[in-house]
């Protein structure tokens, strides 16, 4: 079983790295939505025997939320915005996989030095931060509204594959709050991407920068 | 109770989306405000009568509970509400009879459905409750990305682009920083992995001797910068102006008195924890080292600030340094930051309301184009100065106590360079505030073509005063069950 977890955190770094060479917006949905499913999965494989009937029903939940639901809001706002079909990176490709690979072998110096409790799934550690990094590299560098928004999906994902690294077993309850806020976040984003387009007859971010404390006073002139 | 306390402002959330008719919806509004008030008021008394019985000792594992620092906060956020919601009636009367005109660049804008505002105001409300409640850390986190959510909306409602992005920006920097917090919670319940605590606050204190030290500060580092972010301490706080100068004034209020204390709560958590497992001193120098830089940041911002709201804002960023920097020193300080807390809160959110009455009489929110206030709108300009006068310190307030009580602390433990940077940035703040509030209130004012008389209107004018009144009050004298409550809250530090 083991070495099955193992192969799912290799495609999870993998994933990583196609996400910050992918140029396709609607290919980028569906790594994000991919690497939420395998997360997902990761859970059921990590026991040993069969796993809890919890943590099936639970896992249920976040696969067809990371996997179906997302993407196809994110859809939803990526068609009825009219955006380009590419994510218009602020960086070039090689520079965004540089950085990446940079991420991923400062995660595994760190994920030696942190003074965890041991794992029994070899790299679980270094793949959650690397993706995490991943995460934060999609927000900064890509121009869309929808880019940040998968930005901070796969952060999420990356620190929910940390938290099964750390084994913290949290109540049912709060883990499910959890996911109702990361789901109506989402929901909010979509909402707030439908409007930005509207107002603004685009998605770039770059343009949401009329608020600042130097050029106030300025607009209207 | 506490469950109802929750409850009740969620269910009139949920009730005030279905509500057709506008006056229906104020009404209900106005009176869960004030039956939320009333209930926390019963639970502060009964709780004061009965003597704080649970303090330190929770009985078991509980979801929601009070200690003195929660009854504290939700008193602050109940009271903050109550007056927001008679300020909001009227507010929102107003805008219904003259709604869509931006003050900057004359563009048509629409307002956000009235149900929708009026449900989020109240979702935001349970949301809070729910945040000075928890007794879990996990509950907490949820709570308090509850709060980024469900005010998101409350930013947008005047339905322009310069409020989408506001909107935007607080979402995200939020979310993100959140997350972060998220982050920390994990650590948290690693570093207590061999006591089997989870993420249960009394049993993380019970416990606190023996959790794993490095982790410990790991969890509190990150923890501190997701709530930080949320609380507006610098270098984390660039989504804070913005939203609190594109928001409605009600909303600013809100957030800055009242949301920004709930993610304050979230960094006392953690650091009692912390505290209790003998890193008070790792905690306080970061308490410290954010605080003073908060303080420095906002005082440098000020100086040049062209836009009366974001002024406000700034000076909600220096408060909360002001009050990092109490609880980092520790001691007297923090009965002088919770004290703090209180008072700004109070004359922050009569500020922002008085700032939406400048809004509405001179259309603009450039500090250049507001000239000679008190001509036009005496009682405004009274509240105006008067809540410049008491934010920046002057005695008798309840800031006045705070500041001067830091201060002492400072002194006593021989930080005399923290006590002089600290009075050095204060003078700074106030001359920078000064000139502003000052030359907005007097001035030379050139009357407009065309300009009609503007009538005050009482309602959105009264809770500012009434907070005002509330604050000179605490600096003069404290009653003793405030005074008591405040001391057994720094018990739970």
């Amino acid at each position: 079983m083991h070495t099955f977890a193992e192969l799912i955190i290799v495609f999870i770094i993998l994933l990583d790295l196609a996400l910050a060479v992918t140029g396709g917006l609607s290919s980028c949905i569906k790594l994000v939505a991919l690497q939420g499913v395998v997360a997902g999965l990761l859970p059921l494989l990590a026991g040993s025997g069969a796993p809890h009937p919890r943590a099936v029903v639970f896992a249920l939940v976040i696969i067809t939320l990371k996997g179906v639901v997302f993407p196809s809001l994110l859809a939803r706002a990526r068609d009825r915005s009219g955006a380009r079909k590419d994510v218009e990176p602020l960086i070039s490709y090689p520079a965004s996989i540089m950085l990446c690979l940079g991420a991923f072998i400062a995660s595994s110096w760190m994920g030696s030095r942190l003074p965890l409790p041991e794992t029994n799934i070899a790299w679980i550690v270094p793949a959650s931060l690397a993706t995490i990094f991943t995460g934060f590299l999609l927000i900064t560098t890509r121009s869309k509204a929808i880019t940040q928004v998968l930005g901070y999906l796969v952060i999420e994902n990356g620190i929910y594959i940390f938290g099964l690294a750390l084994f913290v077993e949290q109540p049912m309850m709060v883990e499910l709050a959890i996911l109702l806020d990361v789901f109506v976040a989402v929901f909010v984003m979509g909402i707030a991407i439908f409007h930005i387009s509207r107002e603004f007859d685009h998605i770039d971010t770059a343009e949401l920068s009329e608020l600042n404390d130097w050029r106030r006073g300025e607009y209207g002139k | 109770m506490i469950i109802t306390l929750m409850l009740l402002p969620l269910a009139a959330g949920i009730l005030s989306f279905l509500i057709r008719d506008d006056n229906t919806r104020r009404t209900l509004l106005l009176w869960t405000a004030r039956g939320h008030f009333l209930l926390t008021a019963v639970i502060i008394y009964t709780t004061l009568a009965l003597g704080f019985v649970f303090i330190g000792e929770p009985p078991a594992v509980v979801w929601f509970d009070y200690d003195a620092l929660g009854l504290l906060f939700i008193g602050i956020t109940s009271l903050l509400f109550l007056g927001a919601s008679h300020y909001a009636v009227t507010y929102l009367a107003l805008e219904k009879r003259d709604p869509g005109e931006d003050a900057d660049d004359g563009s048509i804008f629409n307002n956000a459905p009235e149900a929708v505002f009026t449900g989020c105001l109240l979702l935001f409300l349970a949301a809070m409750t729910a945040v000075t409640a928890s007794r879990h850390m996990g509950l907490l986190w949820a709570s308090v990305e509850a709060t980024t959510l469900l005010s998101a909306p409350l930013i947008y409602f005047h339905r322009h682009k310069r409020s989408l992005e506001a909107t935007w920006k607080y979402l995200l920097i939020c979310s993100v920083g959140i997350a972060l917090a998220l982050m920390g919670n994990l650590f948290l319940g690693a570093a207590g992995l061999k006591t089997g605590s989870g993420l249960d606050l009394g049993s993380l204190l019970a416990h606190a001797a023996i959790l794993d030290k490095p982790l410990l500060k790991a969890a509190f580092l990150f923890l501190f910068v997701g709530y930080g972010t949320k609380m507006g301490l610098s270098p984390f706080h660039t989504w804070l102006p913005d939203a609190h100068s594109e928001a409605p004034a009600v909303v600013s209020a809100l957030l800055s008195g009242a949301l920004l204390n709930c993610a304050f709560l979230g960094i006392l958590r953690v650091n009692a924890v912390c505290a209790a497992a003998g890193l008070a001193d790792f905690t306080g120098g970061i308490l410290i080292l954010f605080g003073m830089f908060s303080l420095i940041t906002a005082a440098l911002f000020i100086l040049g600030q062209r836009d009366y709201k974001r002024l406000l804002a700034y000076s909600s960023i220096e408060h909360m340094g002001i009050l990092a920097l109490g609880v980092g020193l520790g001691g007297g300080a923090v009965f002088a930051a919770l004290l703090g807390a209180l008072s700004h809160s109070l004359t922050k959110a009569g500020l922002f309301f008085t700032s939406g009455v400048v809004l509405a009489c001179e259309k603009t929110k450039r500090i250049t184009d507001v000239r000679g206030l008190w001509r036009r709108a005496p009682r405004t300009a009274v509240l105006w100065l008067g809540g410049f006068f008491l934010i920046t310190g002057m005695p008798p307030s309840g800031i006045f106590l705070a500041k001067f009580l830091i201060l002492k602390e400072a002194m006593a433990q021989k930080h005399y360079w923290l006590a002089g940077v600290f009075l050095f940035f204060l003078a700074m703040l106030f001359a920078g505030m000064a000139k502003v509030f000052i030359s907005m209130t007097f001035g030379e004012r050139e009357a407009k073509p065309g300009e009609k008389p503007f009538a005050e209107p009482a309602g959105m004018l009264v809770p500012a005063a009434i907070f005002f009144a509330c604050v000179i009050f605490l600096g003069l004298f404290m009653p003793a069950w405030l005074s008591g409550l405040i001391q057994n809250a720094t018990g739970n530090i």
